[in-house]
């Protein structure tokens, strides 16, 4: 299959200053139209510079980051973060408008999205963050919760090409991240946006086409999700968890239990368990 | 020491056309030396709530006792200084609150106020080093140039000086790696064994209230929606799931365990090797019948 790469980083290094250690040590990977990637790794591992790279937040020190075929430069950083949407871990730095829907509003403003249109897309994005009865509310009478919802609205109605979520839903409940990466899901295949999530929770991990795990400013591994949690033992060592199922396959396994070993979810190992049981 | 609440009630801005009630009604009883985890969704009332343990909101009706201060709509009570001293909470991203010069003078400033002498504060920071994870050659140096997860045991250290007797933690792991939060909760759950401190955590975990929590209080807006050990608490999935509140997955998978093969496997704090035990044994058993 043809598939379209949409970000290349092509040995990519980066410092935040010049005599201190490489952030990001020649780096290089693809991601593709409509692929879901999740980066993960320990704190200081170099996963969130990635993201900063991928808009011109930062700029590389050596290597090349092209986005849908333009190289990110000073002349090209403001076309690049139309393609790219960004939604950080801390909700407090990303609010710029006086209410809900002016904040939503305010990217498409920008780009110059008409009137009628503009109403149509923040009534959809806020719904599909469950924050459609806030539209006149100021941004400081909302929840951390509430207003991470209301940035990632933000940040699909301008219709991004790539859409970054950088720890975006660590500051929620369980549910609602679920409910969150559900609705990033839907929108992503739906529009075909490619997806890149920097995150440590593994139910989003196990979603994602592909995996990219940092360790120490350089790419330890990637791979898919059910591949990457073959490799227990290595996970743990840089500092990573290892799935609930993946641990009590281990356990089964090690008490003599002939399991597959490659189980990604509770469905898939209570089937093995399920053959286990037949054969007895 | 004991925290009692008492029918609280909290009002945002009463007597305004902006009134919101953050909390209703909320009766509940921490044991002194116990570890309360509070769960619920953002809203619910959490932050509120743990704003009255240290006085810095009051309730606007009802009665709240902590040890021998009582806190209520009446006005703050004269002593709430001690109040402030024996409740240390450890608010969320507490690395933001670093300002100091170097690490030791940071720690240092919290009892430095309340007026502990600097031989007490030196003594005391020698001991707390090691139980928050950090070395001692930190201490002269800039909290600023410390990785997240130091600064954050750095103002964790802080509060800890002023050797409180209860411990409030607000989300205390948010934004740590998985080995991080785990090492942080870790480390709280032996300074609350060892200096038998009265702990209440607020959390989206349930696997961290179901791994330390003597009991947990859930709230769902405003209301005192569950109460109980967790091992109840998570007995009742259906209850938590109408407010959209989930369990901790192994007592997930054991009901989906349960559910197929008609057993009856409930989770007693097993380690995950007494499970793998458990389940071979009863899937042998179960396929000779």
């Amino acid at each position: 299959m043809d598939r379209k790469k949409l970000v290349e980083f092509k040995n990519v290094s980066f410092q935040y200053e010049e005599e201190r250690a490489l952030v990001l040590n020649q780096v290089s990977f693809d991601i593709y139209e409509g692929e879901w990637v999740a980066i993960i790794g320990h704190n200081g591992s170099g996963k969130s510079t990635i993201a900063k790279l991928l808009n011109g937040l930062l700029m590389p020190k050596d290597g090349e980051i092209i986005v849908d075929g333009k190289k990110v430069d000073d002349d090209t950083v403001w076309d690049i973060r139309k393609d790219v949407g960004m939604v950080f871990q801390n909700p407090d730095n990303q609010f710029v408008g006086a209410t809900v829907q002016d904040d939503v509003a305010f990217g498409m403003e920008n780009r110059g999205v008409p009137r009628e249109e503009m109403r149509e897309r923040i009534q959809r994005t806020l719904s599909a963050v469950r924050m459609q009865d806030y539209l006149i509310t100021e941004p400081h009478r909302l929840s951390g919760g509430q207003k991470q919802r209301v940035a990632i609205a933000s940040v699909l109605a301008i219709a991004p090409k790539v859409l970054i979520l950088d720890e975006a839903t660590a500051m929620l409940d369980p549910t609602g991240r679920k409910e969150i990466m559900h609705t990033v899901n839907d929108i992503q295949e739906s529009e075909g946006l490619s997806l890149i999530t920097i995150t440590h929770d593994l139910q989003e991990i196990v979603q994602a086409d592909r995996v990219i795990v940092m360790n120490k400013g350089q790419i330890w591994e990637e791979t898919t999700p059910r591949e990457l949690f073959l490799q227990r033992g290595e996970l743990r060592e840089i500092g990573l968890d290892v799935p609930f199922v993946g641990q009590l396959t281990d356990e089964l396994r090690k008490q003599g239990v002939p399991l597959k070993e490659a189980a990604l979810n509770h469905e898939e190992l209570l089937e093995e368990l399920w053959k286990f049981n037949s054969k007895m | 020491m004991e925290i009692q609440f008492k029918d609280v009630s909290y009002i945002y801005q009463e007597n305004t056309p902006f009134a919101h009630k953050a909390l209703e009604n909320i009766s509940f009883m921490v044991d002194s030396g116990s570890f309360v985890a509070v769960i619920g969704h953002t809203g619910s009332g959490k932050s509120t709530l743990i704003q009255h343990l240290n006085g810095l909101s009051l309730p606007s009706r009802g009665e709240i006792t902590i040890g021998d201060f009582r806190l209520s709509a009446d006005g703050k009570p004269k002593n709430i200084r001690d109040l402030r001293r024996k409740v240390g909470v450890v608010f969320q991203y507490p690395e933001h609150q670093l300002f100091e010069e170097t690490v030791a003078k940071d720690i240092a400033f919290g009892p430095k106020n309340f007026g502990v002498t600097q031989e007490e504060i030196d003594h005391r920071i020698e001991k707390l080093l090691p139980a928050v994870g950090l070395p001692e050659e930190i201490l002269e140096r800039s909290p600023f140039d410390l990785s997240g997860g130091q600064k954050r045991r750095v103002a964790i250290a802080g509060v800890l000086a002023m050797a409180p007797q209860v411990l409030v933690l607000d989300e205390p792991t948010a934004g740590l790696d998985p080995r991080g939060q785990r090492e942080m909760m870790d480390m709280f759950y032996q300074l609350h064994q060892e200096q038998n401190l009265t702990t209440v955590l607020v959390t989206h975990s349930m696997e961290d209230a179901l791994a330390y929590a003597d009991k947990i209080i859930i709230l769902n807006k405003g209301q005192k929606y569950m109460e109980g050990p967790p091992l109840e608490v998570f007995k009742q999935a259906d209850k938590l799931q109408k407010v959209q509140l989930g369990i901790p997955e192994v007592i997930h998978f054991l009901n989906q365990y349960n559910e197929r093969f008609g057993t009856s496997l409930n989770y007693q704090y097993q380690s995950m090797r007494e499970l793998a035990e458990e389940i071979k044994k009863q899937l042998e058993v179960g396929s000779h019948e």
